[in-house]
């Protein structure tokens, strides 16, 4: 009797390990399935002119998205430059202020701007700067992106201070510091990894998004590096040319497509393994 | 007494509106080792992190009547400046995780942002490290990060923190509960041979640590100073009941 449940039990226990790999192996497929594909149909319109090239008018061989290129880079870089020390201070008064009236009405906000949809962002900012500086621009664009990457900068930097032992802040108190010298020398680079990470992360998000830079950021088949002039960016070439009625155009989509997935990939296992490396031990 | 070097006066200490500290009346001793003793939660933590003005931090923490250092009350004094001369370790080691060993023992000077020259700071780390007896044991590894050492080293590490800073007395949260006997009995040797140079208050669940080391010990009881004595008189003739059912081990 006993014996025969025993068993019976491993053999429960074998099928449900079983189920559980095949769940795991079904969560991996899309994702094994979509980089794939696209490196397949991406490394067909990547080469060294793509990367380095205008685009050329349509009928014309060849071309780039050497515009989109740096038109990401700059939107992704103001973006960051706007929303990392916002956020980051953002999250350290949650982070030291737990409790509170301001406290609260943060974290009920920016849990609503996390869930606003991306497009809702990009009309706003038209409207709020683009109407009134009557362009399209960059400093537009990087402004919808750095709205868009705020909470997850916000929300890592408070995690991160908080899992920062309180006893730490207490020791450099404890030496006659003051509180604001040991926010800025202790407790920020104690937390530094964990915030690098969460920007990471964040600028991983935004990198892919179309929908704010619609009407903001705009296109723009030159390079201009004016943030007051439209842009262009990889999201929105791909969104363009697949769009298109072109063959040509649509495979300088998943050109497109490849570079920014390689691109967001890239930044995810940096943060990965800079989780790993930059680990502080307390 | 003779030329004490803290006096408390009609002390309290709140939590928001819980009295932790009831009129704690208190003189320490200069160049001494004095243990404060009690039952868990009686609010020795509270009166240790009272002198060096810590409390007024916690949520809530409140502090009534004054605590003289010298003849200046500290509680009118701008806590950094208490703080610099009221040194602190506390119950577990919190060496700095992003500083060397180096840098953890003058990071009363860095953070602080007060220059030191190579010569200045070179001295002020040997001398340091020497008084907290871990000198010969870290001198070659002064650049690796304070948190690679054993806990009982981490421990010693800030105490030559907290000794960098010159200060006049040092307040010890119970230092040595989270190390074994022998890294136990290393701090105690240390704190003896400390105590020609400052005045250490330690906090002590011990009975037979503060029988070792303490030239006077309090013994506190929810919130009240029960009795208060050189540690031999305190541990043979207790005059109160509750400091003698405490050293029986009746409670605690
Ligand atoms: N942060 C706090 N907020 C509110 N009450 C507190 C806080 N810290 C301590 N107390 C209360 O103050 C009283 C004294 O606490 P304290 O930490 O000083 O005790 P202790 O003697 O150090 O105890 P232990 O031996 O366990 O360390 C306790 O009743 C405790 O509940
Ligand atoms: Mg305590």
């Amino acid at each position: 009797m006993r014996t025969g449940s025993y068993s019976r039990r491993i053999v429960i226990s074998r099928i449900m390990e079983c189920v559980i790999f095949f769940f795991a192996f079904i969560s991996l497929l899309p994702l094994t399935l979509i980089l794939f594909y696209l490196a397949k149909k991406g490394m067909a319109a990547i080469d060294w002119q793509f990367l380095t090239h205008l685009p050329r008018p349509v009928g014309e061989e060849g071309g780039g998205v050497v515009n989109a290129i740096v038109g990401s880079a700059i939107l992704i870089f103001c973006a960051t430059l706007m929303a990392v020390p916002l956020g980051v201070g953002a999250g350290l008064y949650l982070s030291e202020a737990k409790e509170g009236k301001l406290s609260y009405w943060t974290r009920v906000a920016v849990d609503i701007l996390q869930g606003s949809p991306s497009i809702v962002m990009g009309v706003v900012v038209y409207l709020w700067v683009v109407k009134p500086m009557q362009s399209f621009s960059a400093l537009s664009g990087s402004i919808a992106l750095a709205i868009m990457m705020l909470p997850m900068v916000i929300y890592s930097t408070e995690e991160t201070l908080k899992a920062i032992p309180c006893t730490l802040k207490e020791a450099a108190l404890a030496l006659g510091v003051p509180y604001y010298r040991t926010i800025l020398k202790v407790v920020i680079p104690a937390g530094m990894s964990g915030i690098t990470t969460g920007v990471l992360i964040g600028v991983a998000r935004i990198a892919g998004e179309t929908a704010p830079l619609l009407f903001t950021a705009f296109g723009s088949p030159f390079l201009d590096i004016n943030p007051l002039k439209p842009v262009a960016a990889l999201p929105l070439v791909v969104f363009n040319y697949a769009t298109s009625p072109y063959p040509q155009w649509w495979e300088q989509a998943w050109g497109a497509s490849l570079v920014l997935t390689f691109l967001v990939l890239c930044l995810h296992l940096t943060a990965k393994i800079g989780t790993r490396r930059w680990k502080i031990q307390f | 007494m003779e030329n004490p070097i803290l006096i408390t006066e009609n002390l309290k200490a709140y939590y928001g509106n819980h009295l932790v500290l009831k009129d704690i009346n208190l003189e320490i001793p200069r160049l001494n080792i004095t243990a404060i003793m009690g039952p868990s939660g009686c609010g020795k933590t509270t009166l240790l992190r009272c002198f060096n003005r810590l409390h007024e931090l916690s949520p809530g923490g409140r502090i009534e009547g004054q605590i003289w250092l010298g003849d200046t009350d500290i509680l009118s004094l701008d806590p950094i400046m208490v703080r610099r001369r009221i040194g602190m370790v506390f119950q577990r080691p919190n060496p700095f995780p992003t500083m060397s060993i180096y840098d953890n023992v003058i990071a009363g000077y860095k953070l602080n942002g007060m220059k030191l020259s190579r010569v200045e700071a070179d001295e002020i780390v040997e001398r340091a490290l020497r008084g907290a007896a871990l000198w010969d044991e870290v001198k070659d590894i002064l650049h690796r990060r304070g948190t690679f050492l054993s806990g009982g080293q981490q421990q010693r590490l800030c105490i030559a923190r907290a000794l960098a800073m010159n200060p006049e007395v040092i307040l010890l949260d119970e230092p040595t509960s989270a190390l074994d006997p022998k890294a136990t009995a290393h701090i105690e040797e240390l704190l003896i041979s400390l105590k020609s140079r400052v005045t250490i208050i330690i906090v002590t669940h011990n009975i037979g640590q503060a029988g070792r080391i303490a030239d006077y010990t309090a013994f506190l009881y929810l919130g009240e100073l029960v009795e208060f004595g050189p540690t031999e008189r305190l541990f043979t003739a207790p005059k109160d009941r509750r400091t003698e059912e405490y050293l029986s081990g009746k409670f605690g």
